[in-house]
């Protein structure tokens, strides 16, 4: 029994089988999932900005869908198509309070909307701290320079301008 | 003792029943390898076994080593859950002739959790999950001395969510939970839903809190995945949208 316990130790199966990395005392890392709970891992949070994200995704959606569909049928179906957009087809919308608060209403739903959406999609697929934590820092610093220029378009655009 | 040859005999010369599948198994062993590979078995079997039946076969009369989870064998204790066909159901429940057994069938552990060998995962990030909806019945005050009593209708209010079996086809089959394991997961509202929905439990508003988190309900986006894998059939992503519903309705 004992002889034949120590030719089993001797014919390790690196002997017979060449070189193997894993055996029993040595086995593979295996996989851990995506982001394990461990002490690291920051503790429940309280309040609920989760929850008027999420209604906040809904309300402006049903919102978006009168103005970017109206948008899109304006610009580029009704009265000649894209072709007619040109300085003054926009001077003369912007001419009209309306217009303007119609492009102001949907220039911020729709770049809170989409960066709240890609702050989701950043959530989910950036795999390290980091690379989550400068994603969405670029993600605000292009979200809030788009709606100030915008926004500062709308309100100071000049008809006159040569 | 001379019966079961008789037995065999006479089957032999009766048309059998029987055909011939393949089984495409992922096997996973870290004593061996850190690659996990495709392996194919060919055996007979009839088609109205299921596809735990099939493992079985394997197990038993050709390869000793492969290791999965199974306790009943009946579909009510969940160990079974994997990935069959691409899907998420328990090996115990699906019959071989409704999955196309011309095909190769092929079997994997279910995703989002670690592997620890071939079919079997580490189920601990999910019951961490479900134990922090605090799955239990919670209340204040003196006990009764009798039963705590409850109308038809208000155990009717909550009666889907009873059948969970905690098997994790669910949770393990929602990307969100695929791509970051922080996520609390299908199972953990459903049976948060359990007991928030129950009229005799007093809790419901911690665990609304709990859910209200930022890995909580919130970050679900109504796949259907859950509702779809789910083998008690219960209307999981209902449940999750329920949950919603009385969070809102709390604060407005
Ligand atoms: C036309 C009207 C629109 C409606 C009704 C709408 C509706 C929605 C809803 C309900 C969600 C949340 C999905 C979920 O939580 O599962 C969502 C997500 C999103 N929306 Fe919109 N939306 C609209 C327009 C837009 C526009 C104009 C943009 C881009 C500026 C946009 C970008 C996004 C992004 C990036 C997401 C995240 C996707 C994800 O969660 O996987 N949407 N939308
Ligand atoms: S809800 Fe259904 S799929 Fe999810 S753990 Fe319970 S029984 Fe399994
Ligand atoms: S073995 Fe118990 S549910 Fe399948």
């Amino acid at each position: 029994m004992s002889l034949n316990k120590e030719a089993t130790d001797a014919t390790a199966i690196g002997d017979v089988e060449g070189v193997t990395l894993y055996d029993v005392d040595h086995p593979a890392p295996v996989i851990e999932a995506p982001r394990k709970r461990t002490k690291k891992t920051p503790k429940a949070t309280r309040g609920n900005f989760e929850m008027y994200g999420w209604l906040f995704m809904r309300l402006s959606g049903i919102v978006l869908v009168v103005l970017v569909l109206g948008h899109l049928l304006i610009q580029l179906v009704l009265d000649g198509g894209v072709s007619k957009i040109g300085f003054a087809f926009v001077a003369g919308r912007w001419a009209s309070p309306f217009w303007q608060a119609w492009d102001l209403i949907m220039l911020w739903l729709a770049m809170l909307h989409g960066a709240n959406g890609l702050r989701t999609i950043i959530n989910d697929y950036a795999e390290r701290d980091n690379t989550r934590f400068w994603l969405k820092m670029l993600l605000y610093t292009a979200t809030v320079f788009t709606v100030l220029l915008g926004t500062l378009v709308i309100f100071t655009f000049d008809p006159n301008i040569r | 003792m001379a019966t079961p040859v008789l037995d065999k005999v006479e089957a032999e010369s009766a048309a059998s029943p029987y055909i011939t599948v393949t089984f495409r198994i992922r096997r996973f062993n870290p004593e061996i390898s850190d690659e996990a590979i495709w392996e194919d078995f060919r055996i007979d079997i009839d088609p109205k076994e299921r596809v735990l039946d099939g493992l079985h076969k394997i197990k038993w009369d050709l390869d000793g080593s492969l290791t999965f989870r199974r306790s009943c064998a009946h579909g009510i204790c969940g160990s079974d859950a994997m990935r069959i066909n691409g899907k998420n159901r328990l090996a115990c429940k699906t019959l071989i002739k409704d999955i196309n057994p011309e095909k190769p069938i092929t079997v994997e552990p279910i995703k989002g959790l670690t592997v620890l060998k071939d079919l079997v995962v580490d189920m601990e990030p999910f019951f961490q999950a479900y134990r922090d909806v605090m799955p239990f019945l919670i209340t204040e005050g003196n006990e009764p001395t009798r039963e705590r009593l409850q109308s038809p209708e208000d155990r009717e209010r909550f009666d889907d969510t009873t059948k969970c079996i905690l098997c994790a086809a669910c949770t393990s089959s929602c990307p969100v939970f695929w791509n970051d394991g922080q996520y609390f997961g299908p199972a953990a509202i459903v049976n948060a839903h359990r007991f928030i929905f129950d009229s005799r439990d007093e809790a419901g508003e911690q665990r609304l809190e709990i859910l209200n988190d930022r890995d909580g309900v919130w970050r679900c986006r109504t796949t259907f995945n859950c509702t779809d894998a789910c083998p008690r059939g219960i209307e999981v992503t209902k449940a999750i949208q329920e949950v919603k519903r009385a969070l809102i309705t709390r604060r407005f």
